[in-house]
C-alpha cells in the first residue's frame, strides 16, 4: 500500500499526530499510510474519536500549531505538506486541496454574503477583479444545484436552509478547482432525503471535474453510495483498506466484520443485533498491542505484544490483523 | 363509515371517535391522543410582533397499545420531537387531548401531570446536555423518586438496582460524574434514569442517533431486553429508518407537523401508501455497492413550518402531485381496506380527483 506510484496525488507515509496537554498525550493519529490516486475516492471509516477527521486535518495543517505535533510525510500534488512554510500552505488551500464541513452554518462567516465569501476567495488565489470573480461564483451556485443562483448570491448563510447551505460550502471548495477535495461528515447533519442528493452530487463533480475526494464518515451506508476504496480506522490506524465492494462483501478485521454485523439492516427484524463489546480505548493510554484486542474474540498473547501490520487479504485489500477473518466465514450475519 | 376528503376538519364530536379508530394498534390502548396541536409564535421584529406561526405539531392522532413499540419518523422540523414534548408535558398543546390509561391528562378529572409522569418517561438525544453535571450518577436517578416522595434509602437502592438492569456496574458508577462517562454509558445512565419511576410507558427520542454504530447496537438490544423485563410500551422517535424498522412494530410518519401514514412495520416498509413515505424509504442508504442510487427520490429541502403549502403539504416535493391536491387537505383513510394502515393521500381516497385514485365510491 505505501509504494509510491508516479502519478499519486496523494502520497501519506507513518503520519503520526500527537496532541499534548498539561496531564496527558494523546496519540489520535498513529502510523497510517495510503496512496490516493487523481479522481479516486477514499473513504475513511470510523467511530468517534477513531482520528479519522485528524488525518484529514493533518493533510491541510488545519490542526492547532502549539498543542499537535505532526510527524511522518505528507505530499498533496509532489509538495511536502509537513514542511511547508504558512505562506506556501495558504497558497495550496483552495487551489490543491480544499476542505467541506459538517456543519457549514459555523465554517461560513455569518456577517457576509454567500456570493462575497465565495468571490473572496477567488480574488485572493487568481487576482481577478471583483465583478468578475462573482460571475465565477454565480457559475459555481449554478454547478451546485442551487435554484434561483442569483438571487441566492446575495443571501447571508442564516437565510438558507441545510442543504442549500452545503451545497453553498461545496461551490466555495471547488472555487479554484482543487484536485483533492476533503469532504468531513459533509452529509451527518442533514435529512437522509437530503443526504442522498448531496451525494450524488459530489459523485457526478467528481466525475465532470476530475477531482480526487477523501470522505470521512461514520455511517457505512453513506461510504457505500460514494467509495472507490474504503479505509476503516480504529484508534488512530488504518486496520482494514481494499476497493469499497471488496470490503463490504469480505471484511477481514474482527472490528470492519463487527461493525458491520452491528448495523442495524432489514435483515436483523426479530434478531438480537451482535453488538461489539466494550468501547474504544482511551488514546491516551493505548495497549501495547493491537488496539481492538480488548474487544475481540479472536486475541491472544501476539496480539497483545505489538499491534500487527498490515497483510494481504485479497487483490489491492489489506488488514492489519493476526487472525483475520477467514473468507468462508459469513460476511454478515442474515 | 364514511370518509371525509374536505379540507376542513369534520365536527369534532364525530370525528374524534373516528380518528381514534383509525390510528389504533389493536391491543389494549394505554394512550390515546387526540387532534393534538401545538403552534409557535414567530416574532420578527419590534414592529412586527407576530411574524407567523410554526404549525409544528397540527392535528395529531394516534392510539398505542400496551406493549407495542410505535416508531415515529419523518425529516428535521416535522414536529416529532415537538409531539413528544407535549405528551410529557414538557409543554403545553394548545388544543387536543391526550388520554392514558382512560384517564384525560390535566384534565380535573382525569390525572394530573405530576401522576402521569409515573406512568411516562422519556430519554432525549444528547446524553451529556440532559444530565446535570454536578450530580452524580446516583443522585441523577433518584432524584425524580425523592421529588415524588420516596425516602432516600430507597431511592438510592433503586438507583443501584437500575444501574445494574442497564449494564453498570453500581459499585463503579455510583459516585461518577456526568464527564465521566462514555456516550454510551452516559445514555444507558439517561435510561436508568427514566424507568426510576416504574413508567409503563417510554418515549425515546433520537435515544440512539447520537451513538457510535458499535455502543449503538449494545444500546438497542439493552432497550430490547428492558421492554420484556418490565413489560415497557415505547414511542420511538428516530430520523433513521434502518432502526426504527428494528425495533417497531407499528410506524407513524410525519411530515410538517402532519401524520400523513400510519400503520404496521410491514405495511408502512413493504407496502408504502404514501408518496412521501416511499421518498423517504429510496432515500435510505442502499448498503450494496453494486446498487447505488442514481437519482434522488426527492428533490429539495423540507419546506419551512411557517406558513407551510395549502392543501396536502406535501405536494410541492410530490412527483403526483395534480390540482386538487394543493386545494384540499386530505385526511387519513384506509388503504385498499386493511383495517390498521392509513395514508394521507388523495391517491389512496377512492373517489376523490386525483387521477390515481382507486375507482368509485366505497
Amino acid at each position: 500500500m505505501n509504494v509510491p506510484t508516479n502519478n499519486a496525488l496523494v502520497e501519506v507515509d507513518d503520519l503520526r499526530v500527537t496532541f499534548s496537554s498539561r496531564d496527558a498525550q494523546i496519540a489520535a493519529v498513529n502510523g497510517v499510510s495510503f496512496t490516493l490516486d487523481p479522481g479516486e475516492v477514499l473513504c475513511i471509516l470510523g467511530e468517534s474519536g477513531s482520528g479519522k477527521s485528524v488525518t484529514m486535518r493533518a493533510l491541510m495543517r488545519l490542526l492547532p500549531k502549539n498543542t499537535a505535533r505532526i510527524s511522518g510525510q505528507v505530499q498533496i500534488a509532489g509538495r511536502d505538506v509537513v514542511a511547508m512554510s504558512d505562506h506556501d500552505i495558504a497558497d495550496m488551500r483552495g487551489p490543491v486541496v480544499s476542505m467541506i464541513f459538517q456543519e457549514p452554518m459555523t465554517a461560513f462567516d455569518p456577517v457576509f454574503t454567500i456570493g462575497d465569501q465565495i468571490a473572496e476567495t477567488i480574488i485572493r488565489h487568481e487576482g481577478v477583479s471583483r465583478s468578475d470573480a462573482l460571475a465565477r461564483a454565480l457559475e459555481l451556485l449554478d454547478l451546485v444545484q442551487i435554484p434561483s443562483a442569483k438571487s441566492r448570491l446575495k443571501n447571508y448563510p442564516f437565510e438558507m436552509s441545510g442543504g442549500m447551505r452545503q451545497r453553498a460550502m461545496i461551490a466555495l471548495a471547488l472555487s479554484c478547482q482543487p484536485s483533492l477535495l476533503l469532504a468531513d461528515e459533509p452529509t451527518t447533519a442533514l435529512d437522509a432525503t437530503v443526504q442522498i442528493q448531496i451525494l450524488l452530487l459530489l459523485r457526478k463533480l467528481r466525475e465532470e471535474l476530475g477531482m480526487a475526494i477523501m470522505f470521512v464518515t461514520h455511517d457505512i451506508g453513506v461510504a457505500v453510495e460514494i467509495a472507490d476504496k474504503l479505509a476503516v480506522m480504529y484508534a488512530g490506524r488504518f486496520v482494514e483498506t481494499g476497493p469499497v465492494a471488496e470490503v463490504f462483501a469480505k471484511p477481514a478485521h474482527h472490528y470492519t466484520h463487527g461493525l458491520m454485523a452491528s448495523t442495524v439492516k432489514q435483515a436483523n427484524k426479530g434478531r438480537r443485533l451482535q453488538a461489539i463489546d466494550g468501547s474504544p480505548p482511551d488514546l491516551a493510554a493505548l495497549p501495547p498491542g493491537c488496539a481492538f484486542a480488548p474487544r475481540c474474540g479472536r486475541c491472544d498473547a501476539t496480539c497483545q505484544s505489538a499491534p500487527p501490520g498490515l497483510f494481504d487479504a485479497g487483490p489491492n485489500h489489506s488488514v492489519a490483523c493476526y487472525h483475520p477473518v477467514a473468507s468462508n466465514e459469513p460476511a454478515v450475519a442474515d | 363509515m364514511t370518509d371525509a376528503i374536505a379540507d376542513e376538519r369534520p365536527p369534532k364530536d364525530d370525528a374524534t371517535t373516528q380518528m381514534t379508530a383509525r390510528a389504533s394498534g389493536g391491543g389494549r390502548p394505554v394512550l390515546t391522543v387526540n387532534d393534538l396541536v401545538k403552534h409557535f409564535t414567530v416574532k420578527s421584529g419590534p414592529f412586527q410582533p407576530n411574524a407567523g406561526k410554526v404549525l409544528a405539531v397540527d392535528g395529531v392522532s394516534f392510539e398505542l397499545s400496551e406493549g407495542e413499540t410505535l416508531g415515529i419518523v419523518g425529516e428535521s422540523g416535522c414536529g416529532k420531537s415537538t409531539t413528544a414534548r407535549v405528551l410529557m408535558r414538557l409543554m403545553e398543546p394548545d388544543s387536543g387531548e391526550v388520554m392514558i390509561k382512560g384517564a384525560k391528562v390535566g384534565a380535573p378529572d382525569g390525572i394530573s401531570v405530576r401522576d402521569m409522569r409515573h406512568l411516562l418517561q422519556m430519554v432525549f438525544q444528547d446524553s451529556y446536555a440532559s444530565l446535570n453535571p454536578r450530580m452524580t450518577i446516583e443522585e441523577t436517578i433518584a432524584f425524580g423518586p425523592r421529588a415524588q416522595g420516596v425516602s432516600l434509602d430507597e431511592a438510592n437502592q433503586r438507583a443501584r438496582e437500575l444501574l445494574g438492569h442497564v449494564g453498570l456496574d453500581p459499585n463503579l458508577f455510583i459516585r461518577r460524574y456526568p464527564h465521566e462517562l462514555s456516550g454510551g454509558q452516559r445514555q444507558r445512565v439517561n435510561i436508568a434514569r427514566a424507568l426510576a419511576l416504574k413508567p409503563e410507558i417510554v418515549i425515546l427520542d433520537e435515544a440512539v442517533s447520537a451513538l457510535d454504530k458499535s455502543v449503538e447496537a449494545q444500546v438497542l438490544n439493552l432497550l430490547m431486553d428492558l421492554k420484556e423485563q418490565l413489560n415497557l410500551t415505547y414511542i420511538f422517535i428516530s430520523h433513521d429508518l434502518h432502526v426504527v424498522h428494528y425495533v417497531s412494530d407499528r410506524v407513524l410518519v410525519m411530515y410538517l407537523g402532519k401524520v400523513v401514514e400510519i400503520g404496521s412495520v410491514d405495511e408502512i416498509y413493504s407496502e408504502t401508501a404514501h408518496p412521501y413515505t416511499r421518498a423517504l424509504l429510496s432515500a435510505m442508504p442502499s448498503m450494496d455497492p453494486s446498487n447505488r442510487a442514481n437519482e434522488p427520490p426527492i428533490s429539495g429541502d423540507p419546506p419551512n413550518p411557517i406558513n407551510p403549502p395549502s392543501g396536502c403539504r406535501f405536494h410541492t416535493r410530490c412527483a403526483f402531485a395534480e390540482d386538487i391536491c394543493s386545494k384540499k387537505e386530505p385526511l387519513l383513510h384506509t388503504v385498499d381496506g386493511k383495517p390498521r394502515h392509513y395514508s394521507a393521500c388523495f391517491m389512496s381516497i377512492p373517489g376523490s380527483d386525483h387521477s390515481g385514485a382507486p375507482k368509485g365510491n366505497r
